[in-house]
């Protein structure tokens, strides 16, 4: 029986998010996977990912893991979403003009060039490093300080066309969105596995997360 | 808004934390999975290995190494020496590493650099640039630990490995490494202005202004330093808090 579910899709290195799942659920059977039937049978699923949008999207489309992973969402099984997991949720991204898995509406877009801050220094692409993060109301913040910093590292952000389903959002100079969830899915830009305390909280509330 | 990262560099070599003056002797500051798991409960931003090890017979030490410390710590972690294909760019990620630094192999093979940031992401590619003035304003890029002239011009040569893919420049004086006198401040300028991705200042912090100005003046966007934490002068949360002091965003 599997309890969690890493899906793998050759895609980055998954193990640091494996060490960390682990970590907050020492108890439980938790596997990384690229076969269908493993990801179906899991009782919870975390889709991670690095690199750039096509490779991915050819990646998790060669091995047939866009049905999994929407037949997924579709049960209704908590589903967490991290980096290039959230990105590839949306219908399409601007890396690349990929075409996405569209579970999520909406579009995925570079950050401009010449961004600077109000004192006019530089900002740099990829966005690299700890930025606040202001969050709604959700079981997977529970116990997060509003403003707590998480690790990032991207070129690219979401602009979800439902804003209900906005979660969290983080100022690079301007507000983007780092976290949405609808249902039973909950998907962030920045990486939990990577972000010290608060995002180890944020992995121990999702595999504690019992959505309705 | 974005931090800016402060990262405690750990020389490894024989399974110990070392640190060198100028790139020679060598001096003992203790176990490297004991010594991380320090700086990361002080609030270090990431940490950095170098595998100073000569000997490509003692190279399996740091995966053990790595292994252990992606065990208890859950921050970036970058690992660089001896990288020189992209089969150990691989080695490196699946022991546990985030980032692998490249620094000799990409001057001797630059293709290396977008073969590696092609397969993995840009995101876990760090080029690591060693640089000495040669003239006001100039700097050379130099290899093999500070050996070998390359006749490159560091400040062209951080923008060639931006476009081959590189996601992040780890910049270090060899002038102001070890001397503790701080950052070639020139320098970090030169490069940071001249680029898109994130410069890391790296040599010659010897207090905790030191860092406050590579960040102020040099315009870096993390700092590394690794005597001034690994013989206990001064803890990551302090240089932070001076930070924070003089108006730079920290992660507290």
């Amino acid at each position: 029986m599997v309890d969690i579910a890493i899906v793998d899709y050759g895609m980055g290195n998954l193990r640091s998010v494996y060490q960390a799942v682990r970590k907050v659920a020492p108890g439980a059977n938790v596997v990384v996977s690229g076969e269908a039937d493993v990801i179906a049978s899991a009782k919870r699923v975390v889709f991670p990912g690095q690199g750039a949008a096509p490779d991915c999207m050819r990646e998790i489309r060669e091995r047939g893991l866009d049905k999994v992973i929407a037949a997924a969402v579709a049960a209704g099984k908590p589903f967490l979403g991290i980096c290039m997991g959230l990105q590839v949720l949306f219908e399409h991204s601007e890396e690349g003009d990929t075409p996405c898995l569209g579970v999520i509406s909406g579009q995925v877009t570079r950050f401009a060039h010449s961004l600077r801050d109000a004192q006019g220094n530089k900002l740099k692409v990829p966005h690299m490093g700890w930025n606040g993060v202001h969050h709604a109301e959700h079981p997977l913040w529970d116990g997060i300080e509003q403003d707590a910093r998480f690790y990032y590292v991207h070129s690219y952000y979401v602009q979800p066309s439902d804003k209900d389903i906005v979660q969290g959002t983080s100022d690079y100079p301007q507000p983007f969105v780092c976290a949405v969830s609808r249902g039973n899915l909950f998907a962030v830009q920045f990486h939990p596995e990577k972000s010290a305390a608060a995002g180890l909280k944020l992995l121990e509330n999702f595999v504690n997360w019992n959505p309705v | 808004m974005l931090a800016k990262r402060i990262i405690p560099c750990m020389d490894v070599t024989a399974g110990r934390v070392v640190k060198g003056v100028s790139f020679v002797e060598l001096r003992d500051a203790g176990d490297p999975v004991e010594i991380a798991k320090r700086y990361d409960e002080q609030g270090a931003d990431e940490l950095t290995f170098l595998d100073i090890t000569a000997s490509s017979d003692d190279r399996s030490i740091i995966f053990h190494i790595i292994e252990k410390v992606a065990e208890q710590v859950f921050i970036p972690l970058t690992v660089g020496g001896g990288v020189r294909e992209v089969q150990d760019v691989r080695n490196l990620l699946n022991a546990g590493a985030d980032k692998v630094s490249i620094n000799t192999s990409a001057v001797v093979n630059p293709q290396l650099v977008a073969d590696a940031a092609g397969r993995y992401g840009s995101q876990c590619i760090v080029v690591a640039i060693d640089a000495k003035q040669v003239a006001p304003n100039k700097w050379e890029v130099f290899t093999h630990g500070g050996r070998k002239a390359t006749g490159l011009d560091a400040v062209e040569w951080a923008i060639k490995m931006q476009a081959l893919g590189a996601g992040e420049i780890l910049l270090t004086s060899m002038d102001q490494d070890g001397q503790k006198k701080g950052f070639d401040l020139a320098l970090t300028r030169a490069v940071t202005d001249a680029l898109e991705i994130p410069v890391i200042a790296s040599g010659g912090v010897g207090n905790l202004q030191h860092l406050a100005d590579g960040v102020t003046q040099g315009g870096a966007d993390a700092v590394l330093a690794a005597s001034i934490f690994h013989f206990g002068e001064y803890t990551v949360q302090q240089a932070k808090q001076h930070m924070a002091q003089q108006g730079i965003e920290v992660r507290l």
